[in-house]
């Protein structure tokens, strides 16, 4: 059931993107290229995966939206009936929806604020000539290949655990009383842990920018007299605007479908403090058993999304041209 | 005012010595070109002289005093680099008038100084444009608007022209050299092209290999080198050189005649024997490359046209008041 996995929507809305964009240039490219048999020749050869794609896709979607008209719960099997939009309607008025939808916005904004401010200054820093740079680099990079549940694990029993914890610990060494993260502020407590993995990913983005940038326009800036702030903020920041653009809109796709450091920590809770679009979805599906309402969530989650990016698109986009 | 003086000036990067002691005065006003083979440090010397890189032993002297702790904005020194270095997402305004916002000006007082630069190098239409919808002589243009604007002290140049395709090359030239003489603002001028060289400049610093070998005018250094480095490279095509017996009978271990002061005659003359290799036939000039048997490969220069061709015999007659002799050191033979 592709209601049960609502990362998927979202997936398979970033994948569909990207796949009709690929194609579509791809499409445009041939008749410059080629001859009337030459464009008969890629377009056939074309078929077959442009096909499994297109089904890959269009299957999950059409049983989706399928399933979100229906009453469908698995608690009650065998009493499917047809409701129209009604789950919708349940989905949407539904409390902990517009409680995750402002969770969901405040942890993904917390997230890419977080990793780009700190990104940034990390990046100049790994620019810098230092012994051992390839070392620190693959120490810093690291963080980003540790799998999202084993790091939320690590977080939770080793450093926030209130008693045992690393942090406990250091707050007792300095006799603070120590914080009870994942019940005291558990929606920063689970930012913190996404923004630690996804720090290294736009560390190594903006480090690629910074080592792309020509050294003669730094030397060109010091001879006009530019101090090392101005430089920075005229010359290096006006470079990585594209870069930071990149970061924002990738992080975005994967930062709305947060789901197994919310799953391993908190389970979305206490209350709905952490419950964001994703863990909303899950639980009406699997601890609810509610399969159409879980479709009808998926769907508006693709909705969100899209609404995202088009505003993503078009306060950011504009970096990306020319 | 912009006199620059340079004593024993030095430059290692480790154990690799790149400027081995340099010694040069350039005067106040003038435009003064480095020219010499890649790697003979040439580039570094400028950005020694610009306080991009420091020195390891010396002193840089402007207007009489030592700028070697001085950092490069501080000197009163402007530099053209080859790739430009615009600042991409900056107008053409906005890159002219960086080094003037750093320096605190008033905005009024920057916009009349930008756009009098702009005028000048007729740049007035593009203020507003990005160098990226800016052709390579605009580029280059704003480059030198970016350097003038400040008024400094002395224009630095590093090959400014490199990036350019030919015809824009000369015609660049031509611009640099006129703005230079009417802002009358000493010029330092790197470039690997004995042409511009030649062209551009009052006088001329030959390096090679980290050491000056000859400063002067550019015809001083084409009618007297110092030795056989400079003779072979100041001159296009280059001289030729002549060992042996030939040498010898003028007391010289290598004797030196430039390609348009052999005179070409018909086989059985007197002089160098050979047969013609290869015959170029430019209208203005005939350039013959001989195959002289013992004595190498000669070039002879003929202005005007000269119906000869590959395979014919000819003899080539030095003139004798045109033989540079070298000693067995490569230096030059003074009577």
């Amino acid at each position: 059931m592709a209601a049960f996995f609502p990362k998927f929507y979202f997936d398979a809305f970033s994948f569909r993107e990207a796949a009709a964009t690929s194609l579509e240039s791809a499409l445009r490219e041939i008749p410059r290229m080629a001859t009337r048999q030459t464009q008969f020749l890629a377009r056939s050869l074309l078929t077959p995966a442009v096909g499994l794609l297109f089904i890959w896709m269009i299957v999950p979607l059409a049983l989706t939206i399928y399933f979100s008209t229906l009453h469908y719960s698995l608690l009650d099997p065998g009493s499917e009936s047809f409701v129209g939009l009604e789950n919708f309607r349940y989905f949407l008025t539904d409390p902990a929806f517009l409680a995750s939808l402002q969770n969901t916005l405040v942890l993904v904004g917390s997230v890419l604020a977080l990793t780009i401010l700190l990104g940034i200054p990390l990046a100049l820093l790994m620019d810098q000539p230092v012994v051992g740079r390839n070392f620190v680099r693959l120490m810093v990079i690291a963080p980003f290949f540790v799998m999202p549940t084993v790091s939320a694990l690590v977080w939770k029993n080793l450093l926030m655990h209130p008693v045992s914890g690393l942090f406990a610990w250091l707050a007792k060494l300095v006799g603070l009383m120590p914080v009870d993260w994942f019940n005291d502020v558990p929606l920063f407590s689970v930012i913190l842990i996404v923004a630690w993995q996804w720090l290294p990913f736009a560390t190594l983005i903006l480090l690629t920018a910074l080592q792309s940038l020509d050294e003669e326009q730094k030397e060109a800036a010091e001879m006009d007299g530019a101090s090392a702030i101005s430089t920075f903020i005229y010359i290096t920041l006006p470079h990585l605007a594209r870069p930071i653009t990149v970061v924002i809109l990738i992080e975005t796709i994967f930062l709305l479908t947060v789901f197994a450091e919310i799953f391993v920590t908190t389970g979305g809770g206490p209350g709905l403090q952490t419950t964001n679009i994703a863990f909303l979805i899950y639980s009406q599906a699997l601890i609810q058993f509610d399969v159409g309402s879980a479709s009808a969530g998926g769907l508006v989650a693709v909705v969100i999304a899209n609404i995202v990016a088009f505003f993503l698109v078009r306060i950011v986009g504009r970096n990306l041209e020319a | 005012m912009g006199q620059i003086t340079l004593q024993g000036v030095q430059k290692s990067f480790g154990p690799v010595h790149i400027i081995k002691g340099a010694d040069l005065d350039i005067a106040d006003g003038s435009f003064v070109v480095f020219v010499g083979p890649s790697g003979c440090g040439k580039t570094t010397l400028l950005r020694l002289i610009a306080g991009l890189e420091d020195v390891t032993g010396g002193a840089i002297l402007i207007d009489g005093k030592n700028v070697v702790d001085t950092p490069p904005a501080k000197r009163g020194l402007s530099m053209v680099f080859q790739s430009y270095a615009l600042y991409p997402h900056m107008s053409v305004r906005g890159n002219i008038g960086f080094g003037l916002k750093m320096a605190g000006l008033r905005k009024d007082e920057i916009n009349r100084k930008v756009e009098a630069a702009a005028a000048t190098l007729n740049l007035t239409p593009y203020l507003d444009r990005k160098p990226r919808e800016l052709s390579g002589g605009q580029r280059q243009r704003v480059a030198i608007g970016r350097a003038i604007v400040r008024e400094p002290k002395g224009f630095l140049f590093d090959e400014p022209l490199s990036n350019l395709d030919a015809a824009l090359r000369v015609q660049m030239r031509i611009e640099v050299t006129r703005l230079q003489k009417q802002l009358g603002t000493t010029a330092i001028y790197v470039t690997h092209d004995q042409v511009e060289a030649m062209t551009m400049a009052d006088k001329i610093v030959v390096l090679n290999a980290g050491k000056i070998e000859q400063y002067g005018s550019p015809l001083e250094l084409y009618e007297r080198p110092a030795n056989l480095f400079v003779a072979g490279f100041i001159g296009s095509p280059k001289m030729n050189f002549v060992t042996g017996d030939s040498a010898a009978q003028r007391g010289a271990a290598t004797i030196g005649v430039r390609p348009e002061h052999l005179k070409i005659e018909r086989d059985g003359g007197g002089g160098w024997q050979g047969t013609i290799a290869v015959a170029e036939h430019l209208g203005s000039d005939t350039f013959l490359y001989v195959d002289a048997g013992p004595l190498g490969m000669l070039t002879a220069r003929y202005i005007g046209e000269l119906s000869l061709h590959a395979g014919d015999r000819v003899s080539l007659v030095p003139d004798p008041a045109r033989i540079h002799r070298f000693d067995a050191s490569d230096n030059a033979i003074r009577n």
